[in-house]
């Protein structure tokens, strides 16, 4: 199969083309070579998907010889498997279709091949660690993607925010990738191979067996697992290790969409599914998984219910649903993990691009506080984000009541699979916290189709508005689609940015709370907004062009068709057990009994998103004062939601201060103060001496007295070392 | 090999300043090509020690030249970087151009003889009088604090070396011979070995540098011109960890084997601690020089974990680190070189102005922090491998160096990259120029190679590590008597049959 070779490689060749080319050539250059090529990808990889459905052996196409030493030999090889050709499909068609409405949305931008090549680049890297065969391969397109996102998270460089949220994240990530790295240490140790397929087939032999550990003996397979556990939590943003991810919102759009929803954030997920057998030997292991994803997911929705900023909303949202994918994992459900993958790269793929495109029309403001009614300016883009809405909040008929058949929108099967599967393992905690994480999903993600679409516009007092209205009276209209505020070049963005820092970024005293602290709200209906004329301070938003458009219907395909279409591979017993042919550990028996599960467990999910949504409905339309009224009555809880819990501010206390602390103390105390005072400087005559002897370092004065020294010292250790050699 | 820069150096002294350049670059880029041919020609599999050459007895030593694995890479990281550094130096010095590029030919010549030399005394003559001309360099060339810097440095290297010297004097006398190969095979007393690899040892920490005995990098580095950064980091450093492989390893097995727990809890402190210096730099070289400690720390710990990831993880991570810090510190040179100053906060927003550079130093900033696909990655990865194979606790500690060591490099490369351009003098600053990429691409192609292919570097010293590596094991069975303080790493119990 030796498309894979140009599925992996045409992305990286269009990036160097693209990165590379002569500035003569423009921007159109790069925009057709690295989409054309995304195409071309996308094109070669639902064959290898849809040969795969038909059922299909792995194959493993090595490339070159990468690392040997000793008996570690490190392969540069690509792997094409049921599981891998899940997540082609997934890279490749968002990641053609991002590149495409990039041209609309980047269109204004003066930096755009640098950006396409980037886009490529991370491409490149999703591809190579998807379709690694042994671990360390894997680390590479880890810490490819990494860097990629590094670089897109700051791509708009000047802004201080963009370059702090895009260290924040490569550190972070980084934190689990040490873990990892361990992980494959210890799993060469144990195996004596970093080859995923052999560590697969030796795993179980292992199982029971101890370890020793930073000074402690522990189960040899847990200890494997929860370290490499723990890159995966990175990648993924998990609870402990998740704060780079509503940060990384700081980059442009198309990349909140590929890379930290569809794509790069799942690879954790990807990863343990990869490594299921592996998993499966370590109940304790998997166990941790679970409530490290259930927890992410109860906590990731609660922050999502109070985000202002519809990316941030999106990005919690993002965060939630991977702790989805881990319980599942958790539960022996890996086929219903990757499920919820692949559903949910369309459906949040869509509801990135979506609000990308009202971001657009609304020239780059981003807080919903300053939405309301667009869906009548917008509409196709309203009908895009309303299909990603049914999407995620799972909306669909359950096969119950003597229904035969479940139908429903792409969430719908996976999350209810998730739910069930939970339930059929035995892990009843954890399903119920699905289904309340269900209900807050709805709640949430109704939430901003309410206040984006519905009501009245808000945006008189938006800051990029009103620069919109100056410049187009200033320049004419059209330079308010310019959307050069976005470029981070203006001074109205860089006013924006800073007000993003102190408001979301890690201050704690932001300006949520100077310019709104006063009523706690999170509502949108400020009494400013009201009392002047139509609120829309005489700007009209208009649909984005047709490069934005045309992305957003083919995923509104996706998210409407996905789940419906595919569930009977990645989870029906029989149908799965001959899709995934060993790629992942496929639990056939759970499958089966997840149909078996009460009938209230079947309907919880569609129950917890009617639920939601009725909440969102009362919340946010019905009406508007509640929510407000909520969130004075317990402020404490709404301010601890706000700010995110506080991980922030902690993670600065606990780790950032002390370290620069430390340093500085290592290196005034340490070395200046001990090292110096007592070594070198110590015989305070040298120094003197060595300031006198300063101009006549030519003389060879030093050097006498060097030797001087040297055979002095010489004489001594030599007549030593006579002593205690004589006397043994 | 020798003979050229030795030679050139001499004419250098002879000639007019722009004479003197042409004749520095055409003796290094003579050398380069040599040492390709000495590269392409070298039997892998064959011979331990090639192209061995026998002047004969010189009195006390014997003047004896040869490669093995080991030193041909040395030697080649050597001739590489010296052209760079010719280059580098072409219009930043002014002063006393011809005695420069005579010092740096020297230098060439001294490192090349230390890395190939086959006799004790030889060896410690091109090692001790290696650090003469760096001194000069420092010294003349350097910055404002140059006596202090140029004085700590001699200092703390001589001081090491003296001890080095006697042990030599001692092992020559035992062995009667001062002949390295035939010292190799010397099996010498237990006790006397620790006494020994003590004395080696004081004089390789401090070449390393290994903590506490790094004050004196931070300051060398910050006071030498580029050029001097340049060499000290990519090919002075190498000296310790490469008198480690060459000496204390091979020569003393037992005591090093005793004394693992010392390197590894010294390294592990380094990495640490030195990590979190560099964080709170605001003077780029000493930031780049306290990262060049962590990454020694990684050698040694690499070198000490007595198997085979370790010991070639570490020398891959010295030629990374050569060729790494090496451009760093050229990148360093570039600006410096338009401001004058190394004040982080003086720079800001150069992907603007400067997007080659930009491209070029965030390549250099992956490969120090390890990305996989760079050279970086390969080295620390198969080092900290070989060391997880000893001690998890220490592995654990310094793996959190590959965190530190992104925070830094990203703090650092955001503070002068990253940002808006506010300041004028730094708008005005133009973009690389030709000689500033002839200098900067093949060192990013070198280390490139290295991290994709690093089969080319792996390939050479592959047998001379399996004789380590017998060598070592055979003084220490089984890797088991390593008294290190994380030693619960016993192999895995199998109790296969337990689950059905």
């Amino acid at each position: 199969m030796h498309s894979i070779l140009f599925i992996v490689f045409l992305p990286l060749l269009a990036s160097l083309i693209a990165g590379f080319a002569n500035k003569g050539f423009g921007s159109a250059l790069p925009k057709i070579v690295t989409t054309g090529a995304l195409f071309v990808s996308c094109a070669l990889s639902w064959p290898i998907f849809l040969h795969y459905l038909g059922g299909g052996e792995a194959t493993v196409t090595p490339v070159l010889d990468w690392i040997h030493s000793g008996d570690m030999v490190i392969d540069w090889s690509l792997r094409v498997d049921a599981l891998t050709a899940v997540m082609l499909v997934v890279i490749t068609s968002v990641s053609a279709l991002v590149h495409l409405y990039s041209w609309g949305y980047m269109e204004e931008d003066p930096d755009q091949p640098r950006f396409f090549a980037y886009l490529s680049l991370f491409t490149f890297a999703m591809l190579m660690l998807v379709t690694a065969d042994n671990l360390v391969q894997m680390f590479f397109g880890w810490e490819g993607v990494g860097l990629a996102s590094y670089l897109l998270i700051g791509f708009w460089f000047r802004k201080p925010t963009a370059n702090a949220a895009a260290i924040k994240a490569f550190v972070v990530n980084r934190v689990g990738d040490l873990g990892f790295m361990l992980g494959i240490f210890g799993t060469y140790l144990v195996f004596n191979t970093v080859s995923i397929p052999e560590i697969l087939r030796l795993a179980p032999g292992m199982a029971g067996s101890t370890i020793g550990f930073f000074g402690g003996r522990f189960d040899t397979m847990t200890v494997l697992c929860l370290l490499l556990f723990v890159g995966a939590m990175g990648k993924s943003a998990q609870l402990g290790l998740h704060t780079w991810l509503p940060d990384a919102m700081e980059g442009p759009t198309p990349v909140s969409a590929l890379i930290h929803a569809a794509t790069m954030v799942t690879a954790g997920v990807f990863m343990v599914c990869r490594l299921s057998p592996m998993f499966e030997t370590s109940p304790f292991a998997l166990t941790v998984v679970m409530t490290v994803g259930a927890a992410t997911c109860l906590f990731a929705a609660t922050i999502g219910m109070v985000q202002t900023d519809i990316k941030r909303v999106i990005a919690y949202s993002t965060c939630s649903q991977l702790g989805y994918m881990f319980f599942a994992a958790g539960c022996g459900a890996y086929g219903a993990a990757m499920f919820h993958l692949f559903t949910h790269a369309f459906f949040k793929a869509l509801l990135f691009l979506g609000a990308g495109s009202v971001i657009h029309s609304m020239h780059h403001e981003q807080d919903m506080r300053y939405y309301g009614g667009l869906r009548k300016s917008i509409p196709i883009t309203f009908w895009g984000m309303m299909m990603g809405t049914l999407a995620i909040t799972g909306v669909g008929i359950p096969a119950v009541f003597g229904n035969p058949l479940a139908i429903g929108f792409a969430g719908f099967h996976s999350k209810d699979a998730i739910i069930e599967a939970a339930w059929a393992s035995g892990n009843h905690g954890a399903s119920i916290v699905g289904i309340i994480v269900a209900l807050l999903t709805s709640f949430y993600s109704w939430r901003l189709m309410f206040l984006t679409f519905w009501g009245k516009p808000r945006w008189e007092q938006s800051e990029h508005i009103q620069h919109a209205i100056h410049d187009a009276h200033g320049h004419g209209h059209d330079a308010v689609h310019a959307g050069h505020d976005d470029h981070g070049t203006t001074a109205a963005h860089a006013h924006h940015g800073e007000a993003a820092e102190e408001g979301q970024g890690s201050e704690p005293h932001g300006h949520d709370d100077h310019a709104h602290g006063a009523h706690g709200h999170a509502v949108p209906l400020h009494p400013v907004f009201t009392t002047k004329g139509d609120g829309t301070g005489g700007y009209h938003p208009h649909e984005s062009p047709f490069p934005i458009l045309i992305p957003l219907i083919i995923l509104s395909i996706g998210a409407i068709a996905a789940g419906f279409v595919f569930h009977g591979y990645f989870i029906e017993p029989t149908a799965g057990e001959e899709y995934w042919r060993g790629a992942i550990a496929f639990r056939e028996h759970l499958m089966h009994e997840m149909h078996e599960v009460p009938l209230l467990v079947k309907l919880s999910a569609t129950i917890a998103m009617l639920t939601g949504l009725v909440g969102a409905y009362i919340f946010y339309i019905r009406s508007p004062g509640v929510s407000q009224k909520l969130a004075e009555t317990y402020a404490p809880i709404y301010d601890f939601l706000l700010h995110k819990w506080y991980f922030d501010e902690l993670y600065d206390l606990l780790f950032v201060r002390p370290a620069f602390a430390i340093g500085r103390f290592f290196w005034h105390r340490g070395d200046e103060k001990t090292i110096d005072r007592f070594g070198p400087n110590g015989s305070a005559w040298i120094v003197e001496r060595s300031s006198r002897v300063a101009g006549k370092i030519q003389s060879g004065y030093v050097y006498t007295y060097a030797f001087v020294m040297l055979l002095g010292l010489t004489g001594a250790v030599t007549w030593a070392i006579n002593i205690w050699a004589t006397s043994k | 090999m020798l003979a050229i820069p030795a030679i050139a150096a001499v004419a250098c002294l002879f000639s007019s300043a722009q004479g003197a350049r042409w004749i520095a670059l055409i003796a290094t880029l003579i050398d380069l090509v040599l040492g390709i041919g000495l590269w392409t020609s070298y039997d892998i599999g064959g011979a331990q020690w090639q192209f061995v050459e026998d002047a004969g007895n010189l009195g006390i030593f014997s003047w004896k030249l040869g490669i093995d694995g080991f030193a041909l890479l040395l030697v080649m990281l050597s001739v590489f970087l010296m052209p760079v550094c010719i280059g580098a130096s072409w219009v930043a010095v002014t002063n006393r151009v011809q005695e420069y590029m005579a010092a740096f030919l020297f230098t060439e010549v001294l490192m090349i003889g230390t890395f190939t030399a086959q006799d004790l005394f030889l060896f410690y003559i091109f090692f001790e009088a290696g650090l003469i001309p760096m001194y000069l360099i420092i010294g003349i060339w350097g910055g404002v604090n140059r006596i202090y810097a140029s004085y700590k440095f001699f200092l703390y290297t001589l001081l090491g070396s003296v001890l080095m010297l006697v042990a030599m004097l001692w092992m020559a006398n035992f062995a009667g011979t001062s002949d390295i190969p035939t010292l190799l095979r010397t099996d010498f007393p237990v006790k006397a070995q620790t006494f020994l690899w003590l004395a080696f040892f004081a004089s390789f920490a401090v070449k390393m540098p290994m903590w506490p005995f790094h004050t004196w990098l931070p300051d060398a580095h910050v006071q030498a011109p580029t050029a001097g950064s340049v060499i000290l980091a990519g090919v002075l450093l190498k000296l310790g960890g490469y008198g480690f492989l060459r000496f204390s390893l091979p020569m003393f097995p037992e005591a090093s084997a005793q004394l693992t727990w010392l390197v590894l809890g010294l390294s592990a402190i380094a990495v640490i601690y030195t990590s979190l210096v560099a964080l709170v730099q605001s003077d780029m070289k000493k930031l780049i020089a306290y990262s060049s400690v962590a990454h020694m720390a990684i050698v040694t710990i690499g070198l000490f974990a007595f198997n085979r990831q370790g010991i070639e993880g570490a020398m891959i991570v010295m030629l990374s680190h050569g060729l790494v810090s090496a451009a760093l510190f050229l990148c360093v040179g570039v600006i410096y070189d338009r401001l004058h100053t190394r004040e982080i906060s003086r720079y800001g927003g150069l992907a603007i102005n400067m997007p080659r550079y930009a491209l070029l130093f965030l390549f250099f900033t992956m490969a120090s922090i390890g990305l996989p696909g760079t050279s970086g990655f390969v080295g620390e990865f198969l080092s900290l491998a070989g060391t997880y194979q000893v001690s998890t606790a220490i592995t654990l500690l310094c793996t959190t160096g590959i965190i530190l060591g992104a925070a830094y490099m990203l703090y650092l490369y955001r503070r002068v990259v990253f940002g808006d351009l506010t300041k004028d003098d730094v708008r005005a600053m133009p973009d690389l120029s030709l000689r500033e990429i002839a200098l900067l691409a093949p060192i990013a192609a070198v280390a490139l190679w290295m991290g994709v292919y690093p089969e080319s570097f792996l390939a050479p010293m592959r047998k001379d590590v399996a004789t380590l590596e017998a060598r070592i094991s055979r003084a220490t069975p089984a890797g088991d008597s390593l008294p290190t303080p994380g030693k619960a790493m016993a192999l895995p119990v199998q109790h296969a049959e337990a689950r059905p």
